[in-house]
């Protein structure tokens, strides 16, 4: 921090010559490789969180589908707690409340558990959806052409479920990385710290402002975009049978 | 070590604090979803109809408005606004704009699909039976549109309510805020395990807000599916 500050006053020093149309474009050589860790860390706890949600998620639709006895409330309460409470305050109670309890997380494993609990119930939530809208015809026809109860779910229910379910799975990968904004109360460098960090220590408020929407934009509007193909393309096949 | 920490939420008037604290984030909420209803079925019902440049102008709305986390929007509003436009908000009236924003756009997305999931012939019968064109949008478009939007909405209000425990961040004392300040006061007092308590009362509260909202939704969408 303190190699920071002093980097930050030379940086005063140089600037008075350099600000063109009120920016300071050497702001933007100079911390734009801090926003590109910040963004990598994200994504990285992002992709993370997104493949155990998707565990998470898949287990609980399943113990959803079959009801499966004890498992299935438990499942119930669990999306309900996780659906009706907000992240912010999930970290908080992982970071600050749990360890005077004497369970104690790192950062990371902190975020990645948080984001886990939120997104496995989305997640669970998209696979649900998918797997009760294959028709008891389906599930008929499957057994009279004489598929055992794995074949019937391999074959028939999951393909059809997954198209179905593909788009909100989709846009849950993106609320997770959009959460992942909030990471910097558990002491993340993610770029929302970084930006924070950069406002709190120089004048350069819109620099900093600007390199935060242009990190997010370059995050997540490939992701965006692909998922909207993706969903074109689902539906399409939706229209054929 | 149990009983001493939960002792915390009954001194003082710490319990009516927190409850002062949840009334600003659902005041702010509900303000931003009052707004948000408004000028979303506004935006909505432009986007429905048959002008090119709003469907442009609206999808673009839309699209930032997803991109961007709220987070970066509260903090576009409360730091860059100040810097930029040297309009100085104070922080509940930028956390309102901002969710008022994201609100808008979602709910004239919501707006949208009903209007536009309206199946063709039932514009078509009305207008076979006469119906002057302001009868069939108040008679038959509405009361439909209005049945497959009000689930979606209400859901949007619990989203928003989640949303607004961010304005902490950029300075708002609610809920969590307040909490902090219990739990600041309480470690004075050597009360070690305020925080677990404070935090998970606080966990409860907004799960008590949030859940009969969600259900309400949950029903009203069975019961007018069919």
């Amino acid at each position: 921090m303190t190699l920071f500050l002093s980097v930050s006053n030379q940086m005063d020093l140089i600037n008075e010559g350099t600000i063109l149309i009120g920016m300071d474009y050497l702001f933007f050589a100079k911390y734009a490789p801090l926003y590109y860790e910040g963004a990598l860390l994200a994504l990285n706890i992002a992709a993370i969180s997104v493949i155990l949600s998707i565990m998470v998620g898949l287990c609980c639709a399943c113990i959803h589908y079959y009801k499966v006895p004890l498992l299935k409330p438990s499942v119930s309460i669990y999306i309900e707690l996780s659906r009706n409470t907000p992240l912010l305050v999930q970290l908080f109670f992982l970071y600050f409340g749990l360890p005077k309890m004497g369970i104690r997380f790192e950062s990371e494993s902190c975020a990645i558990i948080a984001l886990t609990f939120l997104g496995g119930s989305y997640m669970s939530e998209a696979f649900r959806s998918g797997l009760e809208s294959i028709g008891k015809l389906q599930l008929e026809s499957g057994l009279s052409i004489g598929l055992n109860k794995i074949q019937l779910m391999r074959y028939v229910v999951l393909p059809q479920a997954f198209a179905i379910a593909l788009p909100a799975i989709g846009a849950n990968i993106i609320f997770l990385i959009k959460e992942t904004s909030m990471l910097s109360v558990v002491a993340l460098e993610d770029p929302m710290f970084v930006a924070k960090d950069l406002i709190g220590m120089n004048s350069d408020t819109k620099e900093a402002l600007l390199l935060l929407v242009v990190t997010y934009i370059v995050m997540i509007l490939p992701l965006s975009l692909i998922l909207t193909f993706i969903e074109k393309k689902v539906r399409h096949a939706g229209y054929g049978h | 070590m149990l009983d001493t920490g939960i002792k915390v939420l009954f001194e003082g008037n710490n319990i009516t604090r927190l409850l002062d604290g949840l009334w600003v984030t659902t005041r702010i909420a509900l303000i931003s979803v009052i707004l948000s209803v408004f000028f979303g079925t506004i935006i909505g019902i432009g986007w429905s109809s048959r002008f090119r440049i709003i469907h442009v102008f609206a999808r673009f709305y839309l699209e930032i408005m997803r991109i961007m986390p709220i987070l970066v929007l509260l903090f576009l509003f409360y730091f860059g606004l100040t810097r930029i436009a040297h309009i100085n908000l104070n922080a509940e009236m930028a956390s309102i704009i901002v969710f008022t924003l994201w609100g808008t756009a979602e709910m004239s997305d919501l707006v949208r699909g009903a209007l536009t999931s309206l199946p063709k012939h039932q514009k078509e019968s009305g207008l076979a039976l006469g119906l002057k064109s302001f009868d069939i949008y108040f008679y038959i478009l509405v009361p439909q549109a209005i049945r497959r939007l009000l689930p979606a909405t209400i859901n949007l209000t619990t989203r928003i309510i989640k949303s607004t425990s961010l304005v902490v961040l950029i300075g708002v004392v609610e809920l969590l805020k307040v909490g902090q300040q219990i739990i600041e006061t309480a470690s004075l007092l050597r009360n070690q395990t305020a925080a677990f308590w404070v935090y998970a009362v606080i966990f409860l509260l907004y799960f008590i807000i949030c859940y009969p909202i969600s259900q309400l939704s949950f029903h009203l969408e069975k019961k007018w599916q069919s």
